[in-house]
């Protein structure tokens, strides 16, 4: 194999002029993350209300909550980003569209809306089945001291939701880490884009993208325990976690 | 809104769209689909198999898969297979590896680590009972595996396994990265030549949505099917 | 024909079977019999290979079950045995499940394993339902069916372990006539069961397990006229009230 090795590339300083391409894959990685967690709120916030959407008792509501869920369900993320970056733009009134062409840092904002809004589906699937998941009995006793509807979601249906779908929602988190790199096709540098022009400029393949491997692989295993450590601090007494199974007594 | 596009550019390059495009796709989908499912049904196996080493190997490179993005792996792929390639026909270069067959691999392997997850519930779900009587009969491991497990493992997670396809058949579309000429590449390539980008992002849109759609209420139909039968 | 010597099992630290001997001869039938939890399943699952064991020798036809170089799958096609929970396979109709053992152990040509399969089934009294799946059977009919897969495959002796415990009890006798019969054509059968009316007719020996441990192991009439130990009688005294 005539490849030739060289993992002293990493402290070599990268043509593009901004340090090392050490460096830069941490950039990279700074991008993936940013996007990452600002879409993961998004994704969070709009999930959470859809959800609670398709478990109240008004038609309209679930036939809304599950179209929202199938339109994004059903097409590829590669295909949403492009709708967002080049479609989006062009159908709307001309200033509008101008005022995004021009903003900066456009393909960041495109791909942390993109990905909130495709992830919101996702997890609103999460919240219903977590929401489902809870006898009705819950629902009916808080009807019965008298809550509003809105207040049974709120103070006893959705905190013990959001405990049963921690592993379910740890996974889409690690998801929406993984589906970021999809944004480099719309022009955002993060970790994959940037493995991706070391390889280019360095020819250095396999250490390139061995170095993003090894870099995604960290940032799972770091999620992964925080979520376990969320987990124990969060649990509920008597309650085994997912699946709201209770302990024997 | 809708004024000054020219959505007659979708009528005319649909044979393109489709008989390249949408081909592409659907042979790469059913490609990985196959493979990704024997790869994986064995992969399950060897996770739960009594044999340590081969189920650690079996998890490390599951895990692997799973923590990785999809376009890293496809990356990776398409520069590792022209070097295997070499090393496996003793050539003095790496092999020219076109998009397609360099797809197919990365597909296949990366799919093989979602279906064996599936496919380790769905062993995992037969009954203790179902083995003993096996072995009992004077069956070995393999006939008892390929006769009683992995027939009903597979009949009862049919409706998962083709909901993971359908999943893979959106994933196809970042062969883009590639360059590759499937339905999503076919699409942009068109609306690039005749700057066309919001019909032709839009008609893709509209059929990539319009085939998850209708696998997926496919599969719920079987699922109903399936319930009468048992 | 079947030799247990001193077998002693753990399951990590606990111990469930207690250092049990006993001898079943050809043409032999024995009850084993005692609380849940008393190890009878267990020690029988070891007789066939199902289940290990750490200490002792068993015996059967001559081959040592436990050893290294042994074909488990050829001792166990000698050797019948019946589930609890029946266990036919449901992706299989019935002809099928008699019919795939006899294929792929004992090499037998479709035609012949399915002569055999249909003379068995007119046996057990349901050559009627050959074609048909086990979910469209009742409980009876498919112990009665899982009966005669175990017999297809001609084996020396046959293990039973509570072949009656999950069935309503209307259909226990018909399953219960199938195994006297077998029994009277002079089958080396050893089984668990609770059914004492069964040891009464057929059983020539009643081994008695509680806690791992055999306990008592008599000739039928023995064992239910005066049986010795205290154990056994307050079992015989809980069990003989229905």
């Amino acid at each position: 194999m005539n490849y030739s090795w060289n993992w002293s590339i990493f402290w070599q300083l990268s043509p593009e002029g901004q340090g090392t391409y050490f460096d830069t894959l941490l950039r990279g990685l700074g991008w993936t993350l940013a996007t990452a967690l600002i879409a993961w709120v998004i994704a969070l916030a709009v999930g959470a209300i859809v959800g609670v959407l398709r478990t109240t008792p008004n038609s309209w509501a679930i036939r809304l909550g599950n179209a929202y869920v199938e339109l994004f369900r059903n097409i590829p993320l590669l295909v949403q980003m492009f709708l967002w970056y080049f479609v989006l733009p062009e159908l709307l009134p001309d200033a509008a569209g101008t005022w995004i062409k021009q903003l900066a840092q456009g393909s960041f904002w495109t791909a942390v809306v993109c990905l909130g809004f495709y992830t919101s589906a996702r997890v609103a699937e999460q919240v219903r089945a977590g929401i489902q998941a809870m006898a009705s009995g819950q629902r009916l006793a808080g009807t019965a001291l008298g809550l509003t509807l809105p207040q049974t979601y709120r103070y006893v249906l959705l905190p013990m939701t959001f405990r049963i779908i921690l592993p379910p929602l740890t996974s889409e988190f690690l998801n929406i880490i993984k589906n970021s790199s999809v944004a480099l096709t719309i022009g955002l540098m993060e970790l994959t884009a940037r493995a991706r022009s070391m390889q280019e400029f360095s020819f250095q393949v396999f250490e390139a993208f061995t170095a993003a491997t090894l870099i995604y692989l960290a940032v799972n295993i770091v999620v992964v325990l925080a979520m376990r450590a969320l987990e124990r601090g969060v649990q509920v007494p008597g309650f085994i976690g997912a699946g709201g199974a209770q302990a024997e007594h | 809104m809708f004024s000054g596009f020219d959505f007659d550019v979708i009528g005319r390059s649909l044979p393109y769209l489709f008989r390249e495009g949408m081909a592409f796709t659907l042979t790469l989908t059913g490609i990985a689909m196959s493979g990704g499912i024997v790869f994986g049904t064995l992969l399950a196996m060897m996770r739960l198999a009594k044999f340590p080493p081969l189920a650690l190997a079996a998890g490390a490179y599951v895990n692997l898969m799973r923590s990785v993005p999809l376009l890293l792996v496809i990356f990776w792929f398409y520069f590792l297979v022209p070097w295997i390639g070499q090393w496996l026909i003793g050539a003095t270069q790496p092999v020219r590896v076109g998009a397609f067959l360099s797809s197919a691999i990365t597909f296949t392997m990366f799919e093989a680590a979602y279906y064996c997850e599936i496919m380790r519930a769905g062993i995992q779900s037969i009954a203790r009972g179902q083995v003993s009587a096996g072995y009992a009969l004077g069956l070995d491991y393999w006939q008892t595996m390929g006769q009683i497990v992995l027939p009903q493992a597979f009949r009862n997670m049919l409706p998962v396994l083709l909901t993971q396809t359908i999943i893979l058949f959106q994933d196809t579309s970042l062969v883009y990265v590639i360059s590759a000429t499937d339905f999503l590449g076919a699409a942009a390539k068109i609306a690039n030549r005749d700057g066309r980008l919001v019909e032709m992002y839009l008609f893709a849109a509209a059929i990539y949505f319009a085939i998850s759609v209708a696998g997926s209420y496919g599969v719920k139909l079987m699922q109903q099917r399936l319930a009468v039968i048992r | 024909m079947i030799s247990i010597k001193n077998v002693s099992k753990w399951y990590g630290s606990f111990q469930v079977l207690k250092t049990c001997s006993t001898e079943v001869a050809k043409g032999e039938v024995v009850v084993v019999c005692g609380p849940s939890g008393s190890g009878k399943s267990t020690l029988i699952k070891c007789a066939n290979g199902l289940e290990s064991f750490q200490q002792g020798e068993i015996v059967v036809n001559g081959v040592s079950v436990g050893a290294s170089d042994t074909d488990l799958p050829k001792l166990r096609a000698k050797v019948g045995m019946v589930f609890q929970h029946f266990e036919l396979f449901p992706h299989m109709t019935v002809t099928e499940n008699l019919n795939l053992a006899q294929i792929k152990v004992l090499g037998r040509t479709r035609q012949e394993a399915t002569d055999k399969t249909m003379a068995l089934l007119k046996r057990v009294g349901l050559e009627s339902h050959a074609p048909k799946y086990p979910g469209h059977l009742s409980g009876g009919q498919q112990q009665r069916v899982a009966i005669a897969r175990a017999l297809a495959m001609d084996p020396l002796a046959m293990l039973f372990d509570e072949p009656t415990s999950a069935l309503d009890p209307e259909m226990i006798n018909e399953v219960l006539d199938v195994m006297v019969q077998l029994a009277q054509e002079g089958m080396t059968m050893m089984v668990v069961t609770h059914e004492m009316g069964f040891a009464h007719r057929v059983a020539h020996r009643v081994i008695f397990m509680d806690q791992g441990e055999i306990v008592e192991d008599a000739g039928t009439n023995e064992f239910f006229g005066s049986p010795r130990s205290e154990r056994a009688q307050q079992f015989l005294s809980k069990i003989l009230q229905h």
